[in-house]
Formats: structure tokens, C-alpha cells, sequence
């Protein structure tokens, strides 16, 4: 069989592929081969990302300008107190956004048949999809970078070591990747990019609204209210709120225990997405029909 | 000993649909087997179960010797698969693509690049290298299409409508890339809508429609078996088609057929060459004058036609991988 193979390609004498490495190296290496095909893709698509970064930046100025000073933060209707406030909420708001990203990017690979292609080769069985989230991860972070400054623009300050800061946006950095996974399974679900994309983004409304992200969950309805403190995007919220030392003086944070302690909450909720949407995923992936 | 693609018993369904209904190959290492049948008859559902693409019901398959339920990343291993739906990312260069599909297949970074670059200037892609997939013509985008799926000289390929959509041109420079292949050893289990490319290409042929293997053998089989030669006139004036008819009961062993608005008459014989000069003198005898006359051999239409019931081209969209198909044609 080698010798027939060899005959065929003519020049380099290589026989049919190598042996897998098998294990966690090949993993991490065919994720990384992926990662960096999605990551030259999006260089060359650079529109995606700049509308990306349109949304989040217009809610930080509408919300900033237009609500600053009409809501009340632990007592203070202080717009610049409320900045403060917000920031973290339009951060995490938009890491989650990456849920659309990585739903549209896997169905238009499914549609396009690139799925099929990988899956006929010998690579490791998640790697497809944690090399889009990797991806997807690294976009994540120029965005937060990008806004980020606009923030800083409009009067967002940090109060907090830059350890904390740093820990901070690493939270929120994990909530994305903990989203995308769930992109993955919708992208892996729907028939067109387009459905992934709407479907990506639909249920993103109400989550991030029924949170701490915008509004303190003190005035809402019970039932809401009880959400949102137990909604895992809040606990993230909470958590950045707190490293970035943005909870305004005199506020108390509600009872419920996400809120009590934001940053193993918000951990752990990531943790739990990440393993329950990535064994779901990569199920489905296995068993993908173009 | 069973060949280098051996399948037994294939089933699999789709909801109520059986897209695959017990199909069994068997394709010899170093042959070409030309899988043919019309939109939905199973030749895509049959090479997604052969490419560990897709879990079969019931059946088993062997790919280059290994078991291709049971060792699904061995077979992987070595097989290349193109065709209409295993694409190269339009966003890469074609260089990007080759490289990353290598480094996909365990090879080294060092090797995949090497095996790119050879790849890409055998397939005359070397100009375009650089440049990304989607600047591709359609030619050029198969071929990038085939490389891929030839980065490690897999000794079994296969290929799922290969030339669907391209020009004659470049159809013609695929199948002389295909054939070269095929010299060298490779295995090749091809599926076509096009007579052509199976009767140009493919060692056997199985025919298949609803799930299941209908025919098989060589071309000039399916052929002989569809019925022999016959001969085929066409008279110059329609009062014509009388007299042609009786000097055409004559030579043939069947009945005549007759299409009456293009005046062309067809009977079944058997004598060849030397039959068809007699005819020829007896019409001219009777003073039939005649536009054209000619000894026809069946075609793999008319053995497709004869077998399925109806014209492969034309066939409407059903069936279980009809939808998957149609999907692709939108495309």
C-alpha cells in the first residue's frame, strides 16, 4: 500500500498520514491549527468585527448620557457614579455576544461543508469547535480592549490594584468563552448562519436585561429580581463591579448568595456552562449532518 | 479477499426514508468504481457512511483493510475525500488551506508546507497560491478541492461528483488529473450524474436508485445487457417513413420504432457493418432518400434509462440525500 501511495504523489515520498499522537497534545495542537485558521479568516473579514464593536460602544454613551443621573446607585443618582456602575454590565454584555460569533461561524461551516472536511480527517474530536472558541476568544479580547478605552473616554475609572483590574476582565473573558460554547451547540443545531446568528442573539436580551447589568435588581418584581441575582451573567457583573472597585459608596449588595460572593459564583457558573454546552457540542459535532 | 472499499448490507434511514436499502460494494485496490444513479438514490448517504461521516443502521464496511465502524480514525487516516461537500475555506489561500488540512492529517508544520507548495504547482496553482479561495474560478477551485484531499497520497479516494458544474474544459484537465491518479495505484470510489465520466473513468459501475445497488459491471456489460446495436434512420420527407419501415421490418429482429416529427426510424439487429451497407442498398433501391443512417451501440443513458426508468439528468429531486443535494444546488 505505501509503495502504491508513494508512486502516486509523484515527488516527496510520503506515506498515508502519520500516526495521530493521540492525547493532549494532539488536541491542543489541531485546536491550535483551527484557531489560527479562524483567526486569519477574521483578518481578512475585519467588517465583523468593527460591527461588533459598534453596539457596545453606543450603549456605553447612551446609557452613560441618556440614563446617568436618572438612576439611582446605592443611593446616588450621580451620572458619573452610574458610569461607574454600568461599565461592567456593557462589558460583560458584550462578551457574550460571542455566542453569536461562534453559532454563525460553525453553521456556515456546516452549510459550506468544511465541517464534513475536517471530520473525514484524523484530528482530534473537539478540536474543530475549541478552535473556534479560542478564536472567538482572542476577538473577545480586542473588543473588551477597544471598549475599554471608550469607557476610560466617557469617565470610567478603576479603583481597584491592577491585579484585581486584571482579574477582572479575565472573569469576564471566562464568561465569553464559557457563551460561545453555547454558540456552538446553536451553530452546530440550525440549518443557515443566519438562524445562528438570530438565535444567538435572541434569548441575549432578556438575560442580560433581567440582571444587575444595567440597573440595580433591587427595584424589580420579586420573581425578576430573584432572577437576575441568581442569573449566571450577574454573578460575573457582580464580580467585575467588585475588582474594579465600581460599587458605588453606601451600597450593599442584595442577600441572595451569587451576590454575596460574585467571584467563585461567577467561576463556578462559567465552569459549569463550559463543561455541560462543550460534552453537548462535541456530541453533536460527531454526529453532524451537513 | 475482500478489496481496498468492501461494504455489506449498508442500511440507513432517514425518518421514514430509506436512503440506504442493504448496499454491498466491493471495489479491488488499483480500480475505479463509478457509483451512478440519479439525485437522492443513495450515492451520497453510501460515501458519507465509507468517509466515517455518517453511522450506518446496519451493515458493515472495510476501507484500505480497516473496519470502518469500528476504527473510524484509522480509516481517516487513509482516505482522501473530495466533492461537493468537503470544501476549502474561501477566506484562506489556497497555500493556507493545503497547510493546514497536512498539519490536520498529524503532519508536521515543516512537511505540511513543503507538501503544499508541491501540491499547488502539480495542480498548476502555483500563481494563485496566495491569493485567498474565493478569487478562485470554479476550475481552479476544484482542484485547489482535490489537493486537499491528496496532501497524504491517500491509497483510497474518494470523490463525490467531482466535475458537477464545471465547464467541458475543465472537466476534460480533472479527468486527466483523476486518470493519472488512478495510474498510480490509488483506489477510487467515484459518484456522477454523468454517463460519460463513469464510461471515461471507471472500471465498474454500479447503478444505483432507492437505496439499492440495481446493476453492476463493466460498462460494456451494462451495455450488452441493456440490448445490442441498432440501426437508425432518418428519412429526408415524411412519405417516406412508409417504405423505410418495410425495408427496416426486414433486417431487424424487433419492432420498428418510429418518431414521426423528426422522420427517424430504429429496429433492433445484430450483423454490424456489413447489415448496415445492405440497408443502405435496399432504401436507395427503393428509392428512399435518406438524411442520415447510422449503427448505434447503447449508451450508459440508454442502460440508465432502461434500468431506473428514467433519464439521469432529468430525475426530480427525492429521497432521502435529495434535500442534502438540492441544499448543495442552491449553492
Amino acid at each position: 500500500m505505501t509503495a502504491t501511495a508513494t508512486k502516486t504523489q509523484g515527488g516527496g515520498a510520503l506515506p498515508a498520514a502519520p500516526r495521530p499522537r493521540g492525547g493532549i497534545v494532539q488536541s491542543v495542537n489541531d485546536s491550535l491549527v483551527v484557531a489560527r485558521r479562524n483567526l486569519i479568516r477574521m483578518m481578512r473579514i475585519p467588517e465583523v468585527v468593527v460591527f461588533g464593536l459598534i453596539q457596545p460602544i453606543m450603549f456605553v454613551v447612551l446609557f452613560s448620557y441618556v440614563f446617568g443621573g436618572s438612576i439611582a446607585v446605592g443611593g446616588s443618582t450621580s451620572p458619573s457614579d452610574y458610569r461607574e456602575y454600568l461599565m461592567a454590565g456593557i462589558f460583560a454584555q458584550t462578551v457574550t455576544f460571542a455566542t453569536a460569533g461562534a453559532g454563525a461561524g460553525i453553521a456556515d461551516d456546516m452549510h459550506k461543508g468544511l465541517i464534513d472536511r475536517f471530520r473525514s480527517l484524523p484530528m482530534a474530536r473537539g478540536a474543530v469547535l475549541t478552535g473556534r472558541t479560542l478564536a472567538d476568544l482572542v476577538q473577545t479580547a480586542l473588543t473588551l480592549v477597544v471598549l475599554s478605552l471608550v469607557a476610560l473616554i466617557v469617565g470610567w475609572r478603576t479603583h481597584e490594584n491592577a491585579g484585581k483590574v486584571l482579574a477582572g476582565f479575565a472573569l469576564l473573558l471566562l464568561l465569553g468563552y464559557a457563551f460561545s460554547w453555547i454558540g456552538a451547540v446553536i451553530g452546530l443545531s440550525v440549518r443557515t448562519p443566519e438562524a445562528a446568528t438570530s438565535g444567538g442573539l435572541v434569548w441575549l436580551f432578556p438575560l442580560t436585561f433581567i440582571s444587575n447589568a444595567f440597573v440595580p435588581s433591587d427595584n424589580m418584581p420579586t420573581v425578576l429580581r430573584h432572577i437576575a441575582e441568581w442569573n449566571p451573567f450577574s454573578a460575573t457583573v457582580q464580580a467585575a463591579r467588585e475588582l474594579f472597585g465600581n460599587l458605588p459608596p453606601g451600597y450593599k449588595a442584595p442577600d441572595a448568595w451569587p451576590m454575596q460572593h460574585p467571584i467563585l459564583a461567577s467561576v463556578i457558573w462559567s465552569v459549569l456552562i463550559i463543561a455541560f454546552f462543550r460534552t453537548l457540542a462535541v456530541r453533536k459535532y460527531r454526529s453532524a449532518a451537513a | 479477499m475482500p478489496g481496498a472499499i468492501y461494504a455489506e448490507g449498508l442500511v440507513k434511514t432517514f425518518g421514514d426514508v430509506r436512503a440506504l436499502d442493504g448496499v454491498d460494494l466491493d471495489v479491488p485496490e488499483g480500480t475505479v468504481l463509478g457509483l451512478l444513479g440519479p439525485n437522492g438514490a443513495g450515492k451520497t448517504t453510501t460515501v458519507r457512511v465509507l468517509t466515517t461521516l455518517l453511522q450506518p443502521d446496519s451493515g458493515s464496511a472495510v476501507v484500505a483493510g480497516i473496519d470502518v465502524l469500528k476504527h473510524p480514525n484509522e480509516v481517516r487516516r487513509s482516505i482522501g475525500l473530495s466533492g461537493q461537500f468537503a470544501a476549502v475555506d474561501e477566506y484562506l489561500t489556497g497555500r493556507e488551506n493545503l497547510q493546514m488540512v497536512g498539519q490536520l492529517y498529524q503532519m508536521s508544520a515543516r512537511d505540511a508546507k513543503a507538501r503544499a507548495a508541491e501540491l499547488l504547482e502539480r495542480f498548476n496553482l502555483a500563481d494563485a497560491a496566495d491569493r485567498p479561495a474565493k478569487t478562485y474560478s470554479g476550475g481552479m477551485r476544484r482542484r485547489l478541492d482535490l489537493a486537499a484531499a491528496l496532501v497524504v497520497s491517500p491509497p483510497v479516494m474518494f470523490m463525490d461528483e467531482p466535475t458537477t458544474g464545471l465547464d467541458p474544459r475543465n472537466r476534460q484537465a480533472l479527468w486527466e488529473v483523476i486518470e493519472e491518479l488512478v495510474d498510480g495505484g490509488t483506489t477510487l470510489l467515484l459518484t456522477t450524474q454523468y454517463l460519460e465520466e463513469a464510461d471515461r473513468l471507471a472500471h465498474d459501475i454500479c447503478v444505483v436508485d432507492h437505496g439499492r445497488v440495481i446493476a453492476r459491471g463493466t460498462a460494456d456489460q451494462l451495455k450488452a445487457q441493456t440490448g445490442g446495436e441498432r440501426v437508425e434512420v432518418v428519412v429526408h420527407v415524411s412519405e417516406q417513413i412508409a417504405p423505410a419501415r418495410e425495408v427496416l421490418a426486414g433486417f431487424g429482429k424487433g419492432e420498428v420504432a418510429v418518431a414521426d416529427h423528426t422522420r427517424k426510424l430504429t429496429v433492433p439487429v445484430t450483423g454490424g457493418a456489413k447489415l448496415l451497407a445492405e440497408v443502405i442498398r435496399e432504401l436507395d433501391a427503393r428509392g428512399v432518400e435518406i438524411d442520415d443512417i447510422g449503427l448505434r451501440r447503447p449508451t450508459l443513458d440508454d442502460v440508465f434509462i432502461s434500468l431506473t426508468g428514467h433519464a439521469a439528468e432529468t430525475e426530480t429531486e427525492t429521497g432521502a440525500d435529495g434535500a442534502a443535494q438540492q441544499k448543495e444546488a442552491v449553492k
